[in-house]
């Protein structure tokens, strides 16, 4: 047993070697989960601010003002135009110098002030629907705030917006909070999978592959030594991803702090096991890389990380259930942002164990076939 | 030819029909082979004729379809993992890690190997000064010149001191003082009592063996001491003809059945009448306008010997 551990000690100590001696391999661990939490925190934001707004005005009174005021202080809107008639209008849709239009008709205000139903029509454009629905949403709150504001008993109820959207665990609705947490989850997987595959087919690239094999070393525990220490790897890149998402981006952590190690812990199980898979189909670096992309781009399309499940066809949805960032998405969300403990996750943490086994138990049996 | 009656040492390899098929493909047909204690084995044969693959059997890297045999005394079927504690193995490609340190390269086998702690400086010092790179153990390995990459190589298979080390065509690509330099330490090794199991295509180093097989086809087709080989085994003569048109000369030759081959800018000739073969020889180049400048009987290189063997295996 000890003969055993300190061969695998070997082996991790040598692949720790490998990867801080090489600068590629060195950025891709430490570099890639910073970047990659910097993008989706700021760039890829599905948050919708600074929204180019015309306002169409035929009533030009105090509330009308009152009412673009309000927009424009909030903002989630840009007042850019003013048009005068209702070709001008229909112009800036059309060529898409602003998204939303809001329409005061002739009478608004005097409607307000006789307790007449008063009506404002917003127009926008549908081309990217999310920005659209948005829009609406945030400036029916608005007029309806306004409006509750004139009269409790609410003067404005006939504005056509639904307002069922109840933001409880996102209140901010902030798309960095929701993705950050899932960068977590993707950085973890690609490390993986890339460095996992490729520091056992490079063995094989260069022989020192038959070298290790004609060693005491024996095949459970060149699998070990092949995947500890990236397990140790994506502890570290989760916690940097973490550190990162609390200090710049502000992302709660609600959860418990413990469970997060653990449920990456179970996580670790599938991907690792999925690398090790990749590991024995590829032959050269190159493959292993183009065969890491093919698993990595449609499990991330399928994992519910920018495209909810619910909304594929059902096919793909029960292909899902073989992904296993889909549980682990669900976990890390739940423990960021909803606070979730065992008690709710345990089905998902349950699901995604059961994945890893089956992952891994195929990849170590293709692999001792391999190394055979 | 199993003259192991001879000797008193005890058997390091020894199998019986060892045998291994890839589907239809017999890689490796049926050999017996025995390798004394302390001996140096060369395991010649062209490309593609088995040894690889033989040597894969018997470090327990490859399962053999038939047969029986043990490594230093374990089972090649049954006890494989015992086998590998008790091998070294080095193969033309020097395994080492290119971006490890000499020392690093040095640490690692030392410790996939088991090397007790109380001994691991003591072999680490060895191997640096047998590879002569005492001053360069914080290189990388990737900086060194072919010959020290052999040398640490081999270093690297024989950290663990094992009783029997294989060698897989040890001497590719490394140029010629270096390749003396190593079989000088082979040599070494093996008067120290290691028995060395090697295979080659240089046939210049076959002489450095004590005992040699020749494998062709799968199948052993000659076996004995560098020296009884080509007396016994080479009871014809071989003539060294030197001609203009080589090539015309060796078709014209082999035409009429006498089995002859180019070495460098000669034709080397197998016959069993030295006297009526040259003759012959000339009468039938004249008659083709090849002009002939010398026919000579020659002592045979081991490399006729082999040539040979395989044309008429």
């Amino acid at each position: 047993m000890n003969r055993s551990w300190e061969r695998i000690k070997q082996m991790v100590i040598k692949e720790f070697i490998h990867i801080l001696r090489d600068p590629r391999m060195k950025a891709i661990v430490f570099v890639l989960p910073v970047l990659q939490t910097i993008v989706f925190g700021f760039a890829v934001t599905t948050d919708v601010n600074n929204i180019p707004t015309a306002v169409y005005d035929l009533d030009k009174t105090y509330e009308t003002r009152e009412v673009t005021r309000r927009l424009r202080a909030s903002g989630y809107f840009e007042i850019r135009y003013f048009p005068e008639t209702r070709e001008e209008m229909q112009e800036l849709l059309d060529r898409g110098k602003v998204i939303m239009v809001l329409n005061f008709n002739k009478g608004f205000s005097s409607d307000i002030k006789s307790r007449r139903q008063a009506a404002v029509q917003i127009l926008v454009d549908g081309t990217d629907s999310n920005t659209a629905t948005v829009a609406m949403d945030y400036a029916g709150r608005i007029i309806k705030k306004y409006a509750a504001e004139l009269d409790p008993e609410s003067a404005v109820q006939k504005v056509k917006i639904d307002l069922r959207t109840l933001a409880w665990y996102n209140p901010e609705l902030k798309s960095k909070n929701y993705n950050v947490p899932g960068v977590i989850a993707m950085v973890i997987f690609l490390t993986s999978l890339l460095l996992t595959s490729m520091a056992v087919v490079r063995e094989r690239e260069v022989g020192t592959m038959e070298q290790l094999m004609v060693t005491p070393l024996k095949p459970l525990e060149l699998i070990l030594g092949k995947t500890i220490p990236f397990a140790i790897i994506a502890f570290i890149e989760m916690v940097l991803v973490t550190v990162l998402g609390m200090l710049i981006f502000k992302i709660p952590i609600k959860g418990s702090l413990f469970l997060l190690p653990f449920s990456t812990g179970i996580y670790l199980i599938s991907v690792l096991g999925i690398g090790l898979f990749i590991s024995t189909i590829a032959r050269t670096q190159q493959q292993a890389l183009m065969a890491t992309f093919l698993f990595y781009m449609p499990a991330v399309l399928l994992s519910g990380f920018m495209f909810p499940i619910e909304n594929m066809p059902v096919v793909f949805q029960y292909v899902t259930y073989a992904n296993p960032l889909r549980y682990f998405l669900v976990i890390i969300r739940g423990l960021f942002l909803k606070g979730n403990g065992i008690s709710i996750l345990w089905p998902q943490m349950a699901a995604l164990f059961t994945v890893g086994i089956v992952v891994i138990s195929l990849a170590s049996f293709r692999f001792r076939k391999r190394s055979a | 030819m199993k003259d192991q009656s001879e000797t008193n040492s005890p058997l390091s390899v020894s199998v019986r029909g060892l045998t291994r098929t890839f589907g239809e493909f017999v890689a490796v047909d049926h050999i017996d082979l025995d390798v004394r204690k302390g001996e140096i084995f060369g395991f010649l044969g062209p490309n593609g004729a088995g040894k690889s693959t033989t040597i894969k059997m018997l470090c327990g890297l490859l399962l053999p379809t038939e047969g029986t045999g043990t490594v230093g005394g374990f089972d090649v079927i049954t006890q494989s993992e015992e086998i590998k504690q008790n091998i070294g193995y080095m193969s033309q490609k020097f395994s080492l890690y290119d971006d490890l340190t000499v020392e690093e390269n040095i640490n690692f086998f030392s410790g996939i190997y088991n090397v007790p702690a109380s001994r691991k400086e003591a072999r680490k010092e060895w191997v640096l000064e047998m590879a002569g790179l005492k001053d360069k153990r914080n290189a990388l390995t990737k900086t060194l010149p072919g010959g020290y990459k052999q040398r640490l190589a081999l270093g690297c298979a024989i950290l663990h001191e094992p009783p029997i080390l294989f060698l897989d065509e040890p001497t590719s690509g490394v140029d010629p003082i270096s390749r003396r330099n190593f079989w000088t330490m082979i040599s070494e090794m093996a008067a120290s009592g290691t028995t060395v199991f090697v295979t080659t295509h240089y046939m210049d180093e076959a002489d450095y063996c004590d005992r040699l097989a020749l494998i062709y086809r799968g199948k052993i087709i000659a076996e004995g001491t560098p020296n009884e080989l080509r007396v016994e085994h080479m009871k014809r003569a071989v003539l060294e003809i030197e001609a203009d048109r080589l090539v015309d000369a060796l078709e014209m030759l082999n035409a009429n059945n006498i089995e002859s081959s180019i070495f460098g800018s000669v034709l080397h000739a197998t016959v069993a009448d030295e006297k009526a073969a040259e003759t012959v020889i000339r009468e039938l180049l004249q008659k083709a306008g090849i002009t002939v400048n010398r026919i000579e009987k020659i002592v045979p290189s081991l490399e006729d010997v082999f040539v040979t063997m395989i044309e008429t295996a």
